[in-house]
């Protein structure tokens, strides 16, 4: 006796304990690939499946094997003879050759120097989220899908108990009880009256008897088929999911180019710009980036532009900021647009220029955004010097003054991965409130 | 039209039903093959991923070399490299298919005759598979073996698991018994040692424990004598299966620890004979399915289309590209094994001149399924080719042997398929499927008075040494089961 069993509907998902260990396992490997990728890839692509390619250090699976290149002698047998006869020499292909290169790379056993899988957007953002020393709590939070509520959607024929609708369900009994003519129950009290009636006449009126049982039978027949109420006169109220109706935001990128700002310090800044617009991503449905470089003179730029190409020049910051506002008025309305802006920089400008920003920002730019981080990039060196929030180079202290005035201000010092963190610490605050 | 048992390529279960019963009606009826009874589970695409990442078993203890093999064959599976398995088949009684809901009806028809038939009788009736697997109690081990591991886990760290058991698959090949039966305690005795043992722990549980400081541990339970544990005290060298001799004589393994050897090694046992089988599962399957789906078609079950689709499949499942073909990857064992199962019907049926001086017993005999009958019981690949690999097919794969010496700058053609070479390529091909081919490593020595120093001993077969890094990175391994140095010296026999 055969068993067919369908197990298409079982549970799926059976080697996920093994996965978690396997990246457990490769973690550093993996680590180094994904921030390798990321270097690569845009600020906004970092929410994405994408394939990834680790050397097999630390997941080897070494057996036992036989190396007859280094020593001894062996037969083997092959197919697809064309042209050998017994006595004749080949030449040995040179380890390397191209030819032959699928069965020379099994027998190295060196074939799996690179393997590559893909990654799930949460297993990646584990990975990122890893060095910022994000608290938990937060990393759930960016995790998590946009929130959905349920919104009437009208009448459905069909659905759970609960959800029936009463009024309408008796209103479509009520049509369609008028539109079979179903006797009422008056009609047939009247009748079974009538009939009562007519059999206690005296001589009894036999026709008459006979007729009125006749019509009551008729219509309790009739009632019998139809109903008081019907399968098909039940309605059910209707929801369906729809996405919490989000507004949109864009997202202003200021940073200094001018030769000071190496390959380090814009690499913290990409990562600064990734999680700025990860979390911007959790809360408005439609994010745009605008970047915006300067050296003594602002420009829109692409981000490719922006973080790999670079120029020569003075530092002017308050030219950026210049500029962001005449972006925002052209382009993004008040009324339509959250305005987020993060400017990251080594700190140097041109004296008397950060007096300039200070009134930028106070009198113009402040009034119009959500919330304005600036970060300076430091190095570790410049860290310990500075160990006090006081101390600091001219833009940092003219900064510090607008910070005392705005709370939506905020200003950092960053010289590794995890200080990038704190500064979104106010801004997360504000978010769980709303 | 009508008659046929399914027309298109939808399938449904009475479908299904309907063609089993025609095709076990000429599998056990014509053909008189012999099975297990069959369970055949019907899976998704993913759930075909996850089993291949299991070994090919239904239920497996968590490790993350499985998660690897899981990641490398989904990516190659989505980048559209590699198609999935129409079937996997699984050494069991009952004999479990499981089919892919993608296939056609005709590729679950020719599926069900390939693995409900033709590697189901083969699981019952070759003797190596007779000799050395259970069928009947290994997915129990196997629920039993996922429960434990779990359990040790949970109970002494992941990290301390995955070391054993990464030391534990480096021994796979090294953990079986070659020649002598394995002491197979069952299933019952080996959760009654652990209650023992559990039980034992509870009893020597003294709360004083707890104040001891970090890194010293309570004594172990004692290891219970195992009644039918043949090395007893002494152990018996030289040994084989450095698993068991880990497992029994390590001086420093936890018993927890020696238990998941023991799983191991079961498991690398279990397999061990489908290592040998091969060319002759595969040809013994692919053999079966051909016939039945040729019978189906002369008796009108099937139509033109089917038979064509089916046939299509076939083909290209025992194509045999030649060495100098980008697509070479070895010999292909369908196209072996078929191609050898195929010559002895042959040679049974309609011999000529040579085939009565090669195989003078069954040729012209006219009962093929007799004598294949007879080679899938009583053979393994390395005898089977030795004794049916006719010139014939020699010719039509077109072998040749190359000698090789490794500071020889070149091969040199040993034989080829003519009158001269028949049988050394013949016989050098059998040897290459002899699995003494595989590294022959012996526990030689292990000084328990003195230094502890384990020494095993590779016995080179014609001056082939080991591959250095693998060696040094397995050592690594052993040393970690065995606690103590261990050395492995390179013998030429």
């Amino acid at each position: 006796m055969t068993h067919f069993v369908d197990r298409r509907l079982n549970p799926k998902g059976k080697s996920l304990g093994n996965r978690q260990r396997f990246l457990r396992r490769a973690r550093n490997q993996i680590r180094e690939a994904v921030q390798k990728s990321l270097k690569d890839s845009s600020v906004a692509d970092l929410a994405k499946d994408r394939k990834i390619k680790i050397s097999t250090k630390g997941t080897k699976e070494p057996r036992f094997r036989l190396d007859p290149k280094s020593a001894g002698e062996r037969d083997f047998v092959l197919p697809g003879n064309k042209e050998f006869s017994t006595g004749d020499e080949i030449k040995k292909p040179r380890s390397g050759d191209g030819a032959g290169r699928g069965k020379d790379a099994a027998d190295s056993g060196e074939s799996e120097d690179d393997f590559e899988f893909t990654m799930t957007q949460d297993e990646i953002l584990d990975i990122f989220f890893e060095d910022l020393a994000l608290p938990n709590l937060v990393r759930t939070t960016l995790k998590e899908t946009p929130n959905k509520t349920w919104r009437r959607a009208g009448i459905t024929t069909s659905g759970s108990p609960n959800q029936i609708n009463l009024i309408r369900t008796m209103r479509h009994a009520q049509g369609r009880r008028l539109a079979l003519r179903r006797p009422k129950l008056e009609d047939v009290k009247a009748l079974e009256a009538a009939l009562d009636l007519a059999e206690r006449e005296d001589p009894p009126a036999l026709e008459k008897i006979a007729a009125l049982k006749e019509q009551l039978a008729k219509a309790n027949a009739k009632r019998k088929w139809v109903g008081f109420i019907d399968p098909v006169d039940v309605r059910f109220n209707a929801f369906t999911e729809q996405p919490v109706p989000t507004s949109q935001a864009v997202m202003f990128c200021l940073m200094d180019v001018s030769g000071s700002m190496g390959e380090r310090e814009k690499d913290l800044a990409k990562r600064f710009y990734m999680l700025l617009h990860l979390f911007l991503k959790r809360r408005y449905k439609k994010v745009d980036v605008v970047f915006i470089r300067h050296t003594h003179d602002a420009q829109e730029v692409d981000e490719q532009e922006f973080f790999y190409s670079r120029q020569s020049g003075g530092t002017i910051v308050s030219t950026a900021l210049d500029k962001m506002l005449e972006i925002q008025k052209a382009r993004y309305a008040t009324a339509d647009w959250n305005i987020y802006a993060a400017q990251a920089s080594d700190g140097y400008t041109q004296t008397g220029d950060a007096r300039h920003c200070v009134e930028l920002l106070n009198g113009e730019i402040m009034p119009l955004v959500q919330y304005y981080a600036y970060i300076e990039i430091l190095d570790e060196r410049e860290m310990e010097v500075f160990a006090s929030e006081d101390s600091g180079a001219e833009l940092w202290r003219a900064y510090r003054t607008v910070a005392e005035l705005w709370s939506n201000f905020a200003t950092k010092r960053i010289a590794r991965p995890a200080d990038i963190f704190p500064v979104f610490h106010e801004l997360f605050k504000k978010t769980e409130a709303g | 039209m009508g008659n046929f048992l399914f027309d298109g390529s939808e399938w449904d279960f009475a479908t299904l039903d309907r063609t089993y019963a025609a095709i076990e009606e000429i599998a056990l009826r014509d053909m008189g093959l012999d099975v297990y009874p069959n369970q055949i589970e019907i899976i998704s695409s993913e759930q075909m991923l996850d089993a291949y990442s299991s070994l090919a078993m239904p239920l497996m203890y968590n490790h993350w070399s499985f998660g690897k093999l899981f990641a490398r064959e989904e990516t190659m599976y989505r980048a559209g490299y590699s198609a999935l398995a129409y079937e996997i088949v699984i050494n069991s009684s009952p004999c479990i298919s499981y089919l892919l809901e993608e296939n056609t009806m005709t590729m679950q028809a020719l599926v069900m005759a390939h693995a409900a038939f033709g590697h189901n009788h083969f699981f019952k009736n070759n003797y190596l598979f007779r000799q050395w697997t259970n069928a009947e109690g290994i997915l129990d081990y196997l629920a039993f073996a996922k429960r434990y591991i779990a359990a040790c886990e949970e109970r002494y760290g992941r990290e301390e698991m995955e070391a054993v058991l990464d030391a534990a698959h480096a021994l796979m090949d090294q953990g079986v018994f070659r020649y002598r039966r394995p002491p197979r305690p069952s299933k019952e005795r080996v959760l009654e040692k652990h209650r023992k043992r559990a039980a034992y722990e509870e009893e020597a549980y003294s709360e004083l424990w707890r104040t001891l400081p970090a890194g010293i541990e309570p004594p172990a339970a004692p290891l219970t004598p195992d009644p039918d544990d043949d090395s007893g005290p002494d152990m018996k060298l030289p040994e084989e299966n450095l698993l068991y001799f880990l497992e029994k004589n390590s001086p420093t393994l936890r018993p927890w620890q020696r238990e998941t050897l023991r799983i191991v090694r079961n498991l690398a046992q279990y397999f061990y004979p489908q290592r040998q089988l091969k060319v002759m599962n595969e040809g013994c399957a692919t053999f079966v399915h051909y016939q039945i789906m040729n019978r189906l078609y002369d008796r009108g079950l099937i139509g033109e289309g089917a038979l064509l689709e089916a046939m299509h499949s076939h083909t290209s499942v025992v194509f045999q590209p030649g060495f100098d073909d980008k697509r070479y990857y070895g010999i292909n064992p369908y196209a072996l094994g078929y191609a050898m199962m195929d010559d002895i019907r042959r040679v049974c049926e309609a011999p000529t001149e040579e085939d009565r001086d090669w195989f003078p017993a069954i040729a012209g005999s006219g009962d093929a399924m007799a004598a294949l009958k007879d080679a899938w019981a009583n053979y393994r690949d390395e005898s089977f080719i030795e004794q049916f690999l006719s010139p014939k097919v020699m010719r039509d794969f077109r072998m040749f042997s190359l000698f090789d010496k490794a500071d020889d700058g070149v091969y040199h053609v040993a034989g080829i398929h003519d009158e001269r070479g028949y049988r050394k390529v013949r016989s050098a091909l059998a040897r290459q499927y002899d699995t003494a081919g595989d590294p022959n490593i012996q526990v030689v020595g292990a000084d328990l008075k003195g230094n502890r120093t384990l020494r095993l001993e590779h016995r080179m077969n014609r001056g082939v040494p080991l591959h250095n890094a693998t060696k040094e990175h397995v050592l690594t391994h052993i040393e970690l089961l065995w606690g103590h140095d261990v050395r492995l010296e390179e013998v030429a026999v």
